[in-house]
């Protein structure tokens, strides 16, 4: 999974798509998300990176990051080929 | 470095809500260094507000409306020229372009510069014959049809599916949703600007707006795509982002290639959400966010003065994205003497 190269993400939290002019406030959590992916992290190790940081779920973890970059690939914010 | 004294007339001071691009291209103007300006003003009426601002222009004439012709506005001009001693005139309205055109011969005689392109090039490329020159050159537009009379709605219901857009031959456009709409629409918007009154498909995606300089021999010497993020409810963008997409120039390259266009021009586009983009329009002149083009890295109205006045430039390959522009609403303060010295002398 890749983040389009023209998105980037403001430390106050805000997506913003250099290609289609779109913002995107997001939460603390999805902005981590979002720069573990570009970081190039795989699934795996975002969902073990959240998991020891966070007293979270594991089965609720994986069903909001299926949520989650559901959205993202919806607002066409990840590269085509993922 | 010695800067290039010039003197440039400009039009489209309208800076109201509905803004002309007359101010923005000044601002880009005046943002050149190689340039020393005295800006010369033209308006059609004494509140268009460049003409008041003292940074903006350095004087301003009154000149006859586009619908008084060509002869009239030669004679003005030539009556300012007298004064003001013109090197150039960037017109930038799409009512006055044609007028414009036909007189830059004799302009140019005068000593008087510009840099336009040639009525055909308008004639092929205005809302009426968009579809013809995207079918030759493989760019994609919407659906569309021109209509002449009221009678022709019951054909043109045929085939389109509603929702339409509903354009005026020069500005203004209405989304309708029925037949009793595009009838409405069509009385206004052919009673303002004439006929004939242009239906179009609704594409639905986001509005992408590029503006750009072509030097009319196929080369595109600069452009810069931007998103608006706010409309107001006139339709004009209150704000803008420059986007990063280097697809919107590429498409620009090809247009510019196929129309072999001449001088500043504003493409507008529908992007889909699978990508695909839609030609909206081609407006013949620079929008009013001109200046936005300054900040983004492209001195567009300058590169049409140089190219204007024949001095060798290259074309601009690259620009800063992320660049935003907000209008501002804004109280200028004048003297009633003024605006009545204006009105009763064409001159401020």
């Amino acid at each position: 999974m890749k983040i389009k190269k023209h998105v980037a993400i403001s430390e106050s939290g805000v997506l913003f798509d250099g290609s289609t002019g779109d913002s995107f406030s997001v939460n603390p959590i999805a902005a981590e998300v979002l720069n573990l992916i570009k970081e190039n992290k795989t699934e795996e190790q975002i969902k073990l990176h959240i998991l020891e940081k966070y007293d979270v779920d594991p089965e609720r973890l994986e069903a909001d990051l299926y949520d989650f970059y559901a959205h993202l690939r919806q607002l066409n914010l990840l590269e085509k080929d993922e | 470095m010695n800067r290039q004294k010039l003197t440039i007339a400009v039009t489209g001071l309208n800076a109201f809500d509905n803004p002309g691009p007359g101010v923005g291209v000044i601002r880009a103007l005046r943002a050149c260094k190689d340039f020393d300006l005295r800006i010369v003003g033209l308006c059609y009426e004494s509140m268009e507000p460049g003409a008041f601002l003292p940074d903006i222009v350095d004087v301003s004439y009154l000149v006859p409306y586009p619908s008084a012709g060509s002869d009239q506005l030669l004679n003005r001009l030539l009556q300012i020229h007298a004064v003001e001693k013109l090197d150039f005139i960037l017109p930038n309205f799409d009512a006055e372009l044609r007028n414009y055109i036909r007189i830059s011969g004799t302009l140019k005689q005068h000593g008087i510069h510009s840099f336009l392109p040639d009525v055909e090039m308008l004639t092929n490329l205005d809302k009426m014959h968009l579809v013809e020159f995207c079918e030759k050159h493989g760019l994609t537009t919407p659906k569309t049809m021109t209509l002449t009379s009221i009678e022709e709605i019951d054909k043109m219901e045929d085939d389109f599916e509603y929702p339409v857009f509903v354009k005026g031959s020069f500005y203004e456009a209405y989304k309708a949703v029925n037949k009793g709409q595009v009838i409405a629409y069509f009385n206004k918007l052919s009673a303002k600007w004439g006929l004939p009154v242009i239906v179009q498909e609704v594409v639905e995606g986001t509005e992408i707006n590029i503006a750009g300089v072509g030097d009319g021999k196929g080369t595109l010497m600069g452009a810069i795509p931007i998103r608006k993020l706010y409309i107001t409810d006139r339709g004009k963008g209150w704000a803008g982002v420059v986007l990063a997409d280097t697809t919107l120039v590429d498409i620009s390259k090809k247009f510019i290639e196929a129309s072999k266009w001449k001088g500043g021009f504003e493409l507008e586009f529908i992007r889909t959400l699978d990508d695909n983009f839609y030609l909206l329009e081609i407006n013949p002149r620079f929008p009013a966010w001109i200046y936005t083009c300054v900040a983004a890295g492209q001195n567009l109205p300058a590169a049409a003065v140089k190219l204007g006045l024949g001095q060798a430039m290259e074309p601009y390959e690259n620009y800063i994205s992320g660049k935003m522009f907000i209008r501002y609403a804004w109280e200028l303060i004048t003297d009633i003497e003024s605006f009545q010295k204006f009105s009763t002398q064409g001159r401020l």
